[in-house]
């Protein structure tokens, strides 16, 4: 992460440069010389579109998302969410509602497959948003909805000490807007067992 | 010094090698071939049955021939899996003989791992991110907290799978991989193919599926059809492979497993490394095929480690997964 300037600042990932100015966030999605033309353009078109799309479906279904403001090829300019990053304030209120927004989102089956406490906002106005759903896709399976979940606990389980009462406020949140919840939440222990996913650092 | 006998013959390719602290002493190999069509499991048992004698003693003779005498080998290695059933049970089988005839330790070792210890020790990188790819297997793997973690693989058949079936379906003879690249390197024109990563994992079938209609339904060019084919499956690993870099901070990556030989995908993560500034490492062909010194090389570091397979735990497991594994060789980060 670099700052330019007070105003200005440009975060680059694997697969996008993040700039934000302004009070808007433009994410680019950057050529990849490795790849052919016609692949690389379209993987960028489609995975944009798809971002924008994602976005607003969860918004409409109640889940707080930042306004897209424009989509062009490879580029969403969004609105900037003022606040701090979950992962600096998150306590057992803020994690249990965001375990009834990741209810709503699993129950309308939208996967966000990035969900750690840095992709989760908590806006000036107390309002928890999330972002960053590049690598988002629609699916209703167990599977998906449990390694989403895992993701989220491992988060947690890397950057808070109190790891485990957070996870059972979110537990609590998510079991109460998603009908579903158990299955997902027996499915995560498997998963667990299998060690498989990496904790973030 | 500590010599070890490796046992390899999880598919196609039996490969028994001796190997000590420093080198790889000698190899020897014998190939199934199919007379038509894939590796039919049975059959490739049968020619690892009956091959096995010679190949061992080739191996041996072949070590006594560089000086090493047979007293110095302390234990004997095997691929407990993954593989085929009926392989993996006949070379298990013979490394049990071994140990017990020769008195000296026996060592399962998963091949996944054996892969990416060669390329370690061959090509002298200490913490990559591994690209594993041969015909069944495809997953992107990085070594955290004690064990070779998998940060993505297919969910359904490995790419060399996925190439092989298509390269029957021209009825090219078994292995396709390579008859493919030569192809592709003759295409020019790309043809659509689904290009599937899901967070970050891949799925390979819909290429073969996409592959058979370009040529059937959409009368394509077989050199174009190929080109695609490799295009599009190849972006797809590299692309998970430098998210897996950029998750673990890791700015070194190892190719691993048969279908690294090919020399496009080489280039494509060649050029993905360069771009991220990370360094891209590959080992010699004979050591990214399946292979026995491979399997000795990982017995030898096991066996270091004090970590030994007692016969009654030394059941094959055809479904044997990196992870399972707790690497007791490597410093813990």
């Amino acid at each position: 992460m670099e700052k330019l300037s007070e105003e200005t600042l440009m975060i680059q990932c694997a697969e996008a440069i993040v700039e934000i100015k302004d009070g808007f966030v433009y994410k680019r999605r950057i050529e990849k010389r490795y790849r052919v033309k016609e692949i690389d353009e379209r993987i960028r078109r489609e995975r944009t579109k798809s971002e924008a799309k994602i976005i607003s479906e969860a918004r409409r279904k109640g889940v707080p998302t930042p306004i897209i403001f424009d989509i062009t090829d490879y580029e969403l300019v969004m609105e900037r969410i003022e606040g701090d990053l979950a992962r600096e304030v998150i306590n057992d209120a803020i994690s249990e509602r965001i375990g009834e927004f990741v209810g709503i989102l699993h129950k309308n089956s939208i996967i966000h497959s990035d969900l750690t406490t840095s992709n989760i906002i908590v806006s000036t106005d107390n309002i928890i948003y999330f972002i960053d759903f590049g690598l988002s896709f629609i699916e209703s399976s167990t599977e998906a909805k449990g390694v989403d979940v895992h993701v989220f606990f491992q988060s947690l389980r890397g950057t808070h000490e109190s790891y485990e009462q957070l996870k059972r406020s979110f537990i609590k949140g998510y079991r109460r807007t998603f009908p579903n919840a158990s299955h997902v939440l027996k499915r995560v222990k498997e998963i667990e067992r299998r060690g498989r996913y990496v904790e973030r650092k | 010094m500590t010599l070890i006998l490796g046992l390899e013959g999880t598919a196609w390719n039996l490969s028994v090698a001796v190997v000590s602290e420093e080198r790889v002493i000698y190899e020897a190999e014998s190939t199934y071939k199919p007379e038509y069509g894939g590796i039919h499991p049975r059959e490739a048992a049968q020619h690892h049955a009956s091959e096995l004698k010679n190949v061992v003693s080739r191996a041996l003779r072949g070590a006594e021939g560089e000086g090493f005498s047979l007293e110095e080998i302390a234990a004997i290695a095997f691929s407990q899996g993954p593989g085929m059933g009926p392989c993996l049970r006949t070379v298990a089988t013979a490394a049990r003989a071994l140990s017990i005839y020769l008195k000296i330790p026996l060592i399962g070792v998963n091949h996944c791992i054996a892969h990416i210890e060669i390329g370690r020790w061959q090509c002298g990188t200490k913490d990559p991110v591994v690209l594993y790819v041969s015909g069944a297997n495809s997953q992107v793997l990085a070594y955290r907290f004690g064990r070779y973690r998998i940060l993505g693989e297919t969910l359904d058949i490995g790419i060399g799978n996925a190439l092989d079936k298509f390269a029957r379906y021209l009825r090219l003879s078994h292995p396709g991989g390579p008859k493919i690249e030569e192809l592709a390197s003759k295409g020019t024109k790309y043809v659509y193919m689904p290009y599937v990563v899901k967070g970050m994992d891949l799925s390979f079938s819909g290429l073969t599926t996409a592959a058979k209609d370009a040529l059937d339904l959409h009368q394509h060019k077989k050199e174009d059809i190929c080109h695609s084919f490799q295009e599009t499956g190849f972006a797809m690993l590299t692309e998970v492979t430098e998210r897996a870099m950029a998750h673990c901070c890791k700015d070194e990556m190892l190719l691993a497993g048969g279908v690294g030989a090919n020399r496009r995908l080489q280039q494509m993560l060649k050029t993905m490394c360069h771009d991220r500034g990370a360094r891209f490492y590959v080992p010699e062909a004979k050591y990214l095929k399946d292979n026995g010194a491979m399997i000795a090389y990982l017995g030898l570091l096991m066996l270091k480690s004090g970590d030994t397979t007692p016969i009654e735990k030394s059941a094959v497991n055809p479904n044997y997964r990196p992870d399972e594994v707790e690497v007791t060789w490597r410093d813990v980060e």
